[in-house]
């Protein structure tokens, strides 16, 4: 026999509607995630209770957690539906798979949100390396292991967003820049040529916003899908302002 | 004088290159993405990047080596100039992403790190962990973000391409494109066109490719008149993860690190892998590719996975088709090299690839075809010139492509850490070109055209829209899409036989034929994804006809296209003079069968269906060769066709080029 599962959306028309749930029957398949069961509701956009309804809109693209695109609130928890397998929710003793847009973005429909302020954030932290140009001009500066190994992880930050959608202090209310964009500026900092840069990221973190910010409420760290060890960011980000604006101070 | 625009479809590595890199030379860019340019599929990648580098170049190694390995692995499909102008970069292009602060693996002594790739015997491949295509899409994100941060680029995320603007004349003046949020419709003027679009893997429904692969973008160019070639080959590449929503890369470099592909050698052994002995064990690539062993090109690696499990039925598991890629024997330190996919695997799997072997199948992974374009080929050095007018120009003036989306690097079958390198190189490569094509348009740039001309584009995809939007019928986008992708995946992938792939012609008609019967759910006009969806349907079935009818009249195996009732057979006489009498058969009918075959399959479109023709290759600086990886015999083939092509027989066209001497 086979099993269906109950599925609730949180479903919203656009920016300027309000919400409301509606819940589907989907049918149970081995190794299923939740982008599956999104697909399965587009190919019968029909709710449990035998309504017709519009397919759910929903971001997805790469499907393996390295692009980042499919950021929902999944049982409570904010993370990627392309990794949210079923059985893991079933496990996890959820009879129900409820499923909503994250909540720290303007919603643009259903489950898709605008996260463009988090690459408005990169922009002002000048989160790139400002190389001569693209000619060959050689290899690039020498990096010890361990240095790679120190960058790599920060590194692999996909604007996702789950890291703000956990943040207490990153709301309507306040002008908090962010735990990924801190860690990114601390990346930035730590390569040999990105340091050039470096007090124009610290004079970011340190103003309105920045770090001082942080409530240090360790939840990114908690919900970061890469393990990023943006706790660690944070805190080296909150040395180096400190570092900066006794700087600031004796004027060098 | 207005000014002069360049308009770039696609944010991927090939994308943002060409993007930074005109920027850089105060050239205005419209960029344009379905998803924000970070997410772009180019994230997917994963083993590395090819160059020759120091190392390698004192053992032996050059460029020239390297252009022979991609060429041989390719099947000699490519036409070789720019393939040699590609291998040539490679160096520059790993120095530029060094610079641009790509966490590239290191060695003790902080040098760049490098793997082993398939299909050749040298460490070219450089490398970010597991994750290098998302690391280097960071690095080239960033550098547009700089630009965009100065006013040069104009970003146009969630946007659609719907297609180019073509004036009268026939020459492209910029792009009609969609907001995915708002479906607002409107033109970007351009004084010149990129299509950066990647491939087109959803035709199958289910591959390695993002959700945003349909080949939409080369469908809606191919029927705006630009060509399309080589369609028939799809690279099939042979570890991925099975899934229900997609089949997820295991990455090459997992055997380039030492992961080794076996089953064992009783059918559905039900044993604990890791307590059957090694000689219970059937290392079947090892076996059979002495040479290569686990790194043979990625075509025959396929095959012969798909040999183990269809024809020999050793398939690990009873009910579903797959081998082992065993990894459990590598180092912890190796481990960590490959962490992202490893990673990968226990997410979705939910088992942990360093204690247990990984049960992996093939899956469709790459276009090695795309949207024909041009080059001008450098009489010195055989390479391109750069900066003319005439590189990776479609045939639609003002119409360029680069990166997957284009046909030029990859031959008939791609080598892995190649795809990396080939985007990248043509976005650079690209940029001279087209400020040359700018610097030569007459004065008065696309936004000096008649508003007529715009809105009259706009207008035709508006009124597409509407007809789409509100069509009445019985058939599900969603569910013909599954037929498409199971039809595509049945008769179009590994093993092709001409009466199936007729059956599959003539189904992707009845198809399209039922499209017109497709029925939308959402009538709505914001955010619609159930209307992208389907008018990017109707593009993949043109697309699916395309590679379908190439398939059906290619009568030969080459690289990825693989028709057994066409195959040569080997040699196989253990009496000497018999077995020299075979091989000079064998090489006869290698002769005749690259007359004929050794073309560039041209697609262009009608309406009622793809019309095919054939162009010939530029083979010029390496002669083509029997590809004869584990082929029995493949020594005396080698040496007969050797003595068949002694003193060359001036047929090979064009300037002579002479190797290093270093060269084989």
């Amino acid at each position: 026999m086979s099993r269906t599962l109950e599925v609730k959306v949180l479903r919203q028309a656009d920016p300027h509607s309000g919400s409301h749930w509606e819940t589907f029957d989907v049918a149970y398949e081995a190794g299923m995630n939740v982008t599956t069961v999104m697909q399965r509701i587009a190919a019968n956009p029909v709710t449990a209770d035998h309504r017709d309804t519009t397919p759910v809109a929903y971001d997805a693209c790469c499907l393996e957690e390295v692009c980042g695109a499919c950021t929902m609130v999944i049982n409570d928890r904010v993370r990627q539906a392309c990794s949210a397998l079923v059985d893991t929710l079933l496990a996890d003793g959820a009879g129900v798979i409820e499923v909503r847009p994250m909540t720290k973005f303007p919603v643009i429909r259903d489950l898709v949100v605008d996260r463009s302020p988090m690459f408005q954030s990169l922009k002002r932290v000048k989160a790139w390396v400002r190389v001569d140009g693209y000619y060959d001009l050689g290899s690039g500066p020498r990096v010890t292991r361990q240095e790679q190994e120190e960058a790599y992880p920060l590194s692999r930050c996909m604007s996702c967003g789950c890291c703000v959608e956990a943040c207490p202090q990153f709301n309507d209310h306040s002008a908090f820049i962010g735990p990924a964009t801190i860690s990114q500026a601390v990346l930035f900092n730590s390569h040999p040529t990105g340091k050039v840069d470096r007090d124009d990221r610290l004079a970011v973190l340190s103003g309105v916003g920045g770090i001082v910010d942080c409530g240090n409420s360790q939840n990114c760290v908690k919900v970061c899908p890469k393990d990023i060890p943006l706790t660690d960011s944070i805190a080296k980000a909150g040395r180096d302002t400190t570092t900066y604006k006794i700087r600031q101070w004796f004027g060098r | 004088m207005a000014k002069q625009h360049v308009v770039v479809i696609g944010g991927g590595l090939a994308g943002l290159a060409v993007t930074m890199r005109l920027a850089e030379a105060g050239i205005h860019v419209y960029l344009v993405s379905m998803v924000p340019v970070k997410r772009s599929h180019s994230v997917c990648a994963q083993g590395g990047i090819n160059s020759v580098n120091e190392l390698t170049r004192q053992q032996g190694d050059n460029e020239w080596l390297h252009l022979d390995d991609t060429v041989y692995g390719g099947d000699f499909l490519q036409h070789q100039p720019p393939v040699k102008e590609m291998c040539d970069w490679g160096p520059r292009v790993i120095h530029l992403l060094d610079r641009l602060g790509v966490p590239f693996n290191r060695t003790p002594e902080g040098f760049l790190d490098q793997r082993r790739f398939g299909g050749t015997m040298f460490k070219r491949t450089a490398f970010a962990g597991a994750t290098t295509g998302q690391q280097l899409i960071y690095a080239l994100d960033e550098q547009v973000r700089r630009w965009e941060a100065d006013g040069l680029v104009e970003k146009f995320e969630y946007w659609e391409f719907l297609g180019p603007i073509v004036d009268e004349s026939g020459h492209c003046r910029g792009a009609v494109v969609q907001d995915m949020f708002s479906m607002k419709i409107r033109s970007l003027a351009g004084d010149a066109l990129v299509l950066a679009t990647g491939g087109c893997g959803l035709i199958y429904g289910r591959s390695t490719m993002s959700m945003i692969c349909t080949g939409g973008a080369a469908g809606r160019a191919f029927k705006s008149g630009v060509h399309y070639a080589n369609g028939e080959f799809i690279q099939v590449h042979p570890t991925a993860i099975p899934g229900t929503d997609k089949l997820r890369l295991m990455s090459e470099s997992a055997r380039g690190e030492g992961g080794r592909v076996w089953v064992p050698a009783k059918p559905q052994d039900t044993r604990d892998p890791l307590s059957i002995p090694s000689d219970e064990r059937y290392y079947f690539l090892e076996e059979r590719y002495p040479k290569y062993g686990n790194l043979v090109p990625r075509d025959i690696a396929t095959r012969e996975i798909f040999d183990v499990c269809v024809n020999q039925g050793l398939s690990v598991e009873r009910g579903a088709l797959c081998v082992y890629l065993d990894v459990t024997e590598l180092s912890p330190e190796t481990h960590k090299k490959l962490e992202g996919i490893l990673e990968i695997y226990e997410k979705f799997q939910g088992v942990d690839p360093r204690q247990v072997p990984m049960k992996i199948f093939p899956a469709v992974h790459y276009s090695m075809g795309g949207l024909w374009v041009d080059y001008e080929r450098d009489g010195n050095t055989g390479g391109l010139v750069e900066g003319s007018v005439r590189n990776h120009h479609s045939n639609v003036p003002g119409i360029f492509v680069i990166g997957e989306a284009d046909y030029q690097y990859h031959g008939g079958n791609r080598l892995g850490a190649n795809s990396l390198l080939s985007c990248i190189f043509t976005g650079l490569f690209v940029a001279p070109t087209l400020e040359n094509w700018l610097k030569s348009l007459p004065k008065g740039g696309a936004e000096d055209q008649p508003v007529s001309l715009f809105d009259g584009a706009v207008a035709v995809h508006q009124s597409d829209m509407d007809v789409l939007i509100r069509n009445q019928g019985d058939e599900n986008p969603y569910k013909l899409h599954e037929e498409l992708g199971e039809l595509m995946t049945r008769c179009v992938t590994v093993v092709r036989i001409n009466k199936e792939l007729q059956d599959c012609v003539d189904k992707i008609g009845e198809f399209q034929e039922r499209y017109g019967r497709i029925s939308i759910a959402d009538k709505g006009e914001w955010t619609n994804q159930n209307f992208s969806f389907t008018r990017a349907l109707g593009d993949m079935l043109t697309m699916a006809r395309v590679i379908a009818k190439g398939a059906l009249q290619r009568d030969e195996c080459r690289g990825a296209h693989f028709k057994p009732e066409f195959l040569i057979p080997a040699p196989e006489s253990d009496e000497p003079a018999e077995l020299r009498r075979q091989a000079q058969t064998w090489c006869d009918a290698f002769k005749v069968k690259n007359e004929k075959w050794l073309k560039s399959t041209i697609a262009k479109y009608t309406p009622s269906g793809p019309e095919l023709s054939y162009a010939d290759v530029d083979t010029s600086l390496i002669p083509p060769r029997p590809r004869t990886y584990g082929l029995k015999g493949a020594e005396i083939i080698e040496e007969t066709w050797r003595n068949m092509t002694a003193g060359g027989t001036g047929d090979r066209g064009g300037d002579a080029v002479v190797a290093p001497a270093s060269a084989s």
